[in-house]
């Protein structure tokens, strides 16, 4: 049996309605947990691009990417391990202000973490840590014991080392 | 700069009409060249189906009796045919009725464009009446789909169903439009699409890869072809035949690939898969090469994966990327359209007979003669066999009928049987197994093909899934030969019950109606054969009929169709009791 990893798959996309709904039939159909999903614009115009991490084997990733590829307004999809690319989550963590002046430590958290504070309000502040997974989970736990009121963490946004070829694809339909 | 995401052929008028949206649906239905239509009407369509009344002398519209039938009207005119089927239906329950026939198509890759009428773009996530997520219900089971909102956006969105339908592996598209929509004016001019930028239709064919295809073909010592509806899709039937006839390598097909080779070929050496012929799937587990061509080694076709082939290096031709590696792996793999690449690599083919590899086919095929075919085709027991009917269609029409076969025994002995001259003649649910296809199909199938013979065999439990289409039969006058081989059971399933359940009936014995009145019910000459000795006589009747015509023959109860591998089991381990 080949072993799980995680994957980063890197969808670009036409900008289209319906494509997340077919993305993510493909992995329901095949019962794989999809870990997390961002969506966002990319480095061409009008050309959308969706990351997907999930943890399952090279073969599996492999066929889920050919499936994705099929999909009509899908222009190409790739996918990655973790040593391929660069990657990092965003978390928030919301606060109650009192805890910023009774609980000292609670400064050197963030001083440590190299987060940052986001906002502060008289019941409560924002501090917002961008980073690999287990460093928010880490800051996470050192926060619990002083109480969190709020937390939330991004999916994964990455970039990979090699290139992507889209714009020679894009460019020579442009120009055929 | 204008960002180009599709390509479009230019306009030959250049000009544009003021239209509305559902007059417009009309005319890109001619533009794109389409006859016929299979449909039925409700309220969120009926701005569409008032243009059709007014353009009937153009594009015929055919009333099925429910909305899985016009699916499958349309998937049988486009499998006959070669062209884009087209069914209409109106939201909610229409559009639902609709999925089977639109799942059977994706699967078994049948070009179609399904029109779904909406509620009106004011009302969308409003649950109004008859509101219902067509799109998302469809979205695993369609190539594409794509709802209008705005009747300006038809004209691109159709030619771009139209080219996704039909272009690379075929499939079926879903347009949902709303009713505002289709009643909006707006002005109308159409291009075809020629290309969208994030869709590939035909992958670029690797030199590289037909040279080290053409080497492996060239060194082998056992060699075995399989082809699929790939060759039929891809129109490269004659290329099959010169490819066999050069290189002399014996071929077999799934059932889909049916009738791409004539039968009698003497290279053609059958069908494979779970109830294909011993030979083609014994010597699969034998060959040292195989080429695939146009086929997605579907489970039925490779029983147990971890057994299947494993001595031979596989060569994959194949137009979808997503389907090397898929199941089996391919040692080569040639993807592109299969005709090109055919092409491609005959010139570096050398010319070969492999006689003794053939010997060990036809030593095979003695061994299934004396242990099933015989048996099937000249029975020594009393009660009917499925095989000497399809035998008997095969004298009387002489190799040349479409033969649409429905789900389950009758149609395993039907794709095992029956002999076709010519491609595009066996019509059967292949992927999908829909009981209730092959009626419907077989009224699209005579449309799409006037001037054939087309048989529907039925077995009495699927015929009672989409009966209601005797109606569209007697209403359009279509004359489509139907023969039932009636078992009084759920056939196959009884089979496994049978092999695999001891025998426990459950659900599967059928306490039918008269099929015989309820044909001249709707007016169709019926005729009822218990006895061997009518059967030859009425199979020339029904042949001769110029109108449709019903035959019901009542086979052996209790029939059971070898060879057979279990599921799960290898094709080493064909049965042949
Ligand atoms: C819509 C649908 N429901 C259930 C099945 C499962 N099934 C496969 S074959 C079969 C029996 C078919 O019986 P019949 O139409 O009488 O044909 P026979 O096998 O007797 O030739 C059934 C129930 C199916 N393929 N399709």
């Amino acid at each position: 049996m080949e072993e799980n990893k995680t994957y980063t798959i890197s969808v670009y996309s036409e900008n289209n309605v319906g494509l997340l709904n077919r993305i993510s039939g493909i992995f329901l159909k095949r019962h794989i947990n999809i870990e997390s999903l961002n969506v966002s614009k990319s480095e061409i115009d009008h050309v959308s691009k969706f990351t997907i991490v999930v943890h399952t084997t090279e073969d599996w990733a492999r066929k889920i990417v050919g499936q994705i590829e099929k999909q009509i307004e899908v222009i190409k999809a790739y996918y990655h391990t973790n040593e391929e690319t660069i990657f990092q989550e965003s978390a928030l963590f919301k606060i109650a202000s009192n805890l910023l002046f009774d609980e000292r430590q609670i400064q050197n958290i963030i001083k440590d973490n190299h987060s940052e504070i986001v906002t502060v309000s008289p019941e409560f502040f924002v501090i917002s840590k961008s980073g690999r997974r287990e460093e928010i989970e880490e800051m996470y736990e050192q926060l619990k014991p002083y109480g969190i009121m709020q937390f939330v963490r991004s999916g994964r946004i990455s970039v990979s080392k090699s290139e992507m070829q889209i714009s020679n694809i894009l460019k020579e339909f442009q120009y055929q | 700069m204008e960002v180009k995401t599709l390509k479009k052929e230019e306009s030959k008028t250049g000009t544009s009409i003021r239209v509305s949206g559902a007059e417009a649906v009309i005319h890109c239905l001619l533009a794109e060249g389409i006859d016929t239509v299979y449909g039925y009407p409700g309220g969120a369509i009926m701005p569409i189906y008032d243009e059709l009344f007014k353009f009937k002398d153009e594009l015929h519209h055919v009333l099925t009796r429910h909305e899985q039938g016009a699916a499958h009207a349309a998937q049988g005119y486009a499998r006959v045919s070669g062209k884009v089927g087209v069914a209409m239906a109106t939201s909610g329950p229409g559009a639902t009725n609709l999925v089977t026939g639109i799942a059977d198509a994706q699967i078994d890759s049948t070009p179609l464009v399904c029109i779904t009428g909406q509620v009106a773009r004011h009302l969308l996530g409003s649950d109004a009446f008859q509101e219902t997520d067509i799109v998302g219900i469809s979205t695993p089971v369609t190539k594409w789909n794509y709802q209008i909102t705005h009747a300006s956006e038809i004209p691109e969105v159709i030619a771009k169903a139209f080219y996704i339908a039909r272009s690379g592996r075929p499939g079926p598209v879903l347009i949902d439009i709303t009713k505002n929509a289709q009643f909006e004016e707006f002005d109308f001019k159409y291009q075809k699409c020629t290309a969208i930028r994030s869709y590939t239709a035909k992958p670029t064919i690797s030199q590289l890869k037909i040279e080290e295809a053409a080497e492996a073909i060239n060194n082998a010592k056992k060699p075995m072809i399989v082809w699929g509806q790939g060759i039929i899709l891809g129109k490269a039937e004659a290329e099959l035949k010169a490819f066999v006839e050069k290189t002399g390598i014996p071929a077999a097909w799934t059932i889909l690939g049916a009738s791409a080779l004539p039968n009698t070929h003497p290279l053609n050496v059958g069908m494979v898969g779970m109830h294909g012929n011993y030979g083609p799937n014994i010597l699969t587990n034998e060959c040292d090469v195989l080429i695939a061509l146009g086929m997605r080694f579907d489970d039925r076709v490779t029983g147990d994966l971890s057994t299947y082939a494993k001595q031979a290096k596989v060569l994959h031709f194949e137009i979808d990327p997503a389907e090397i590696n898929k199941n089996v792996h391919a040692d080569v793999p040639v993807l592109g359209d299969v005709k090109e690449s055919l092409e491609a690599i005959l010139p570096l083919l050398k010319e070969n007979k492999h006689e003794a590899w053939h010997n060990e086919f036809k030593e095979k095929y003695k061994i299934e003669f004396d242990k099933v075919i015989k048996n099937d085709l000249q029975p020594e027991k009393e009660g009917l066999t499925m095989g000497e009917v399809i035998e008997q269609i095969n004298i009387a029409s002489k190799h040349e009928a479409v033969i649409v076969s429905d789900v389950g025994q009758h149609q395993m002995i039907a794709c095992r049987y029956a002999k076709f001259n010519t491609s595009k003649s066996n019509i059967t649910s292949g992927g999908l197994g829909t009981m209730g296809f092959a009626l419907p199909a077989a009224i699209g199938a005579k449309m799409g093909a006037p001037k054939r013979e087309v048989v529907a065999v039925i077995g009495d439990g699927g015929y009672q899934m989409t009966i209601q289409e005797l109606g569209t039969i007697f209403q359009t006058g279509v004359p489509v030969k139907i023969v039932v081989l009636n078992n009084e059971f759920l056939g196959m399933v009884r089979q496994w019950q049978q092999l695999f359940f001891d025998k426990r009936y459950a659900s599967t014995e059928m306490t039918n109606p008269d099929f015989i009145k309820i044909a001249e019910g709707y007016h169709i000459q019926a005729k009822k054969v218990t006895k061997r000795e009518d059967l030859a006589t009425a199979v020339e009747e029904m042949m001769a009929s110029p109108d449709a015509y019903f035959l019901e023959v009542q086979v052996e109860k209790e029939d059971n169709v070898f060879p057979m591998i279990p599921t799960g089991a290898s094709v080493s381990d064909v049965r042949l009791s």
